[in-house]
């Protein structure tokens, strides 16, 4: 059997708005992925950890604070030297068109903003996962 | 007519009207029904149900003269980077004819964290402005006299902490506590809910609660203790009924631990206030603001036994759909919040705050402000939507929609009775479920275009990305700190920590009001996070289980 994609949906900084975070995993869960759901206020180092602990494929990062150009760079950079350098990593949230190449360019592979359809954030990992 | 008549006349026009009907599939799932009648109204009886404005069951507005008297409070939710920046957009708004406050405060500073805090790194003034002490505060409220102006703080876990210190500011200024009109929305329930704001597990905030209630029963008498929001509880993805039954079981919360507390129900109740949230469907937001009110009214009366008519009033403040904002073709949410902006002065709200067409991007510019402010003076002034008191009570859709969402609130209040309560419930994780199922729900209804959002999923075009967005200046986080340590190092410290550690001493004696302890040692500069630091060390911190 195909071993399933392991998704660790994490909410960083202070923001607490979950409603996007929450109907994503729902919807990974949904589509056949094991999804961890990292809760409320993690830091960067503790979502890099968890990544590493629970082995997973995919990091998917919400904010909608506007904390994203600070914490999303962070991420990419502490999930790599934790040694997950095969890793998707994604984000979402409010994040104005202008600052999604300065992301990219950081690592973050894709970014997904309101009104996106959960079917396109799952067939882009499918697409993109190593 | 006879409903004998009427009803024989329906199964004809139903008769009818199934075939003509049958070839438009795409209208078929609307949930409403086709056509109301005087049936689906047969058993409201208008004296018990609908009555009169200003008298009880309050099902047509909890005053007598509504918007003949005044209008509603035009209250423009803003705040932004450093106090001096956001006392600029205050003073702006009001030149431009807002005629209340309300403050939006950065994330440390909701979740009771200094500026220099590590973990407040890249929040910093990000979605309000940070207010690290006194200080800032000052900066904040300068040159705006409180004596004059109401303000509403979207504030909760550290409520207490805020309120000590805008009654501080006020002395300053010379203007005396009880003269103080605003409102702090200190709803920790709906942060566990919904929101995310919260610092201190229920027991201990629960009690940070009620010493507030009973302390500006005392000093700050025309303050509204608490802002009990279902507004995000529906932006989570609840329905309207959702949306007002968790947000008065939050209430019944609130008035059994205040009367726990030794508190007479009609010395607190009138001070209780609500905050709901006007969405997309017009007709039902109407229906849920009329809906609400009655029902707190008849568990004020009855559940509380309260005696005072304002302890029955559900007075409401009320903010437009954030949630239903698109960031596809911005323009159309002026459309969108107009009409929400309909909904909730026809539902009869006591203030509004109207959303921006470019919040679904970033924090909303000046000029979008202005469009947002704008469509509320033009439903005030040329929509004649104001100009009636509850203008769609009689409507048999209205009325029947009215009762459904009363009755749907019902249920939910009591299945949470027999959870053991809000607070219960909510640690049970039972409303947190109901929201995030509901949410599901209306994602996968927009997936399969069951809902239409015009500009996401139907009449979509393409577009450039939108120019001149309100950015934060990234150095706001390095300024604030700057400041702070200033400030540090120009303060009494003695004087701090003799304050923190009397504060410290009152945390640990449950039946010490802690609001004059938190009073003393804001006006020693000690700051917000130092505050409720020392909470933290006594009350411990609040962990969230999630259940996906």
């Amino acid at each position: 059997m195909e071993k399933r994609i392991r998704v660790l949906v994490a909410k960083p900084g202070l923001d607490g708005h979950d409603r996007g975070a929450k109907v994503v995993a729902r919807a990974l869960r949904d589509a056949g992925f094991e999804v961890i759901y990292t809760g409320l206020r993690q830091t960067p180092e503790q979502i890099a950890e968890a990544a590493l602990q629970e082995d997973v494929n995919v990091v998917a990062m919400s904010i909608l604070s506007g904390a994203h150009p600070h914490l999303f760079p962070k991420i990419v950079k502490l999930v790599r030297e934790k040694g997950l350098t095969d890793a998707l990593i994604i984000g979402g949230g409010v994040i104005p068109e202008g600052d999604i190449p300065a992301l990219k360019e950081a690592g973050v592979a894709g970014v997904f903003t309101p009104g996106t359809p959960t079917g396109d954030i799952i067939k882009f990992i499918k697409e993109n996962v190593k | 007519m006879s409903n004998e008549k009427i009803q024989a006349e329906l199964a004809k026009y139903q008769a009818n009207v199934e075939k003509a009907i049958a070839k438009f599939p795409e209208r078929a799932n609307v949930p409403a029904q086709r056509l109301y009648t005087p049936l689906d109204v047969k058993d409201t009886d208008y004296a018990d149900e609908i009555g009169f404005p200003g008298v009880y069951p309050f099902t047509r507005g909890v005053q007598p003269t509504m918007y003949r008297g005044r209008f509603w409070t035009m209250r423009m939710y803003a705040g932004f980077s450093t106090a001096e920046e956001s006392n600029k957009r205050y003073r702006y708004l009001i030149e431009s004819g807002a005629t209340g406050l309300s403050c939006a405060f950065d994330l440390p500073t909701q979740i009771g964290y200094d500026s220099d805090d590590e973990i407040s790194e890249g929040e910093v003034g990000k979605v309000g402005v940070a207010i690290d002490s006194l200080a800032d505060m000052e900066v904040l409220f300068d040159k705006i006299d409180l004596g004059k102006v109401s303000t509403s703080m979207t504030i909760n876990a550290p409520a207490s902490v805020l309120l000590a210190m805008y009654i501080a500011v006020a002395e300053k200024q010379g203007v005396a506590a009880d003269q103080l009109k605003g409102t702090i929305q200190n709803d920790i329930l709906k942060e566990y809910a919904a929101r995310g704001t919260y610092i201190f597990p229920p027991r201990p905030s629960m009690r940070l609660i009620t010493n507030i209630f009973e302390y500006c029963s005392k000093h700050v008498p025309k303050w509204n203790t608490i802002s009990i929001s279902g507004y995000h509880i529906r932006e989570a993805g609840s329905t309207a009924s959702q949306e007002i039954a968790f947000t008065i079981a939050d209430g019944i919360a609130y008035c059994e631990a205040a009367i726990k507390a030794g508190l007479d129900v009609d010395a607190f109740a009138g001070r209780l206030s609500f905050f709901w949230n006007a969405h997309n469907n017009v007709l039902e937001e109407v229906a849920k603001f009329r809906a609400s009110r009655r029902v707190w009214a008849k568990v004020m009366k009855e559940r509380f036994q309260a005696k005072n008519p304002k302890s029955w009033m559900l007075r409401v403040h009320t903010q437009t759909a954030g949630s239903m904002l698109t960031a596809q073709q911005p323009n159309n949410n002026i459309v969108r919040v107009a009409l929400q902006t309909a909904a909730a002065v026809m539902g009869g709200t006591q203030s509004l705050h109207t959303n921006s067409r470019d919040e679904a991007l970033a924090l909303p510019t000046e000029d979008s402000v202005m469009v947002a402010l704008r469509t509320q003076q033009i439903v005030a002034y040329e929509s004649g939507l104001a100009d009636v008191i509850d203008p769609l009570a009689g409507s048999y859709y209205v009325e029947a929609l009215t009762n459904k969402i009363e009755a749907e609130a019902w249920e939910y209040i009591k299945k949470i009775d027999e959870i053991g309560g809000a607070v219960t419930a909510i640690e049970k994780g039972y409303i947190q479920k109901e929201i995030q199922d509901s949410a599901y729900k209306w994602q996968m209804d927009v997936e399969s275009n069951a809902k239409v959002i015009v500009g996401v999923n139907k009449f979509q075009v393409e577009e450039k990305p939108v120019e001149g967005l309100l950015r934060v200046d990234a150095s706001v986080g390095e300024k604030q700190k700057a400041k702070l340590a200033d400030m540090r190092a120009n303060r009494d410290n003695a004087a701090v920590q003799a304050a923190l550690a009397a504060l410290e001493k009152a945390c640990q004696d449950e039946e010490e009001n802690l609001m004059p302890h938190i009073l003393a040692a804001v006006k020693t500069y000690a700051t917000l996070g130092e505050i409720c630091g020392v909470m933290r060390k006594v009350f411990g911190e609040y962990e969230a289980h999630v259940n996906l």
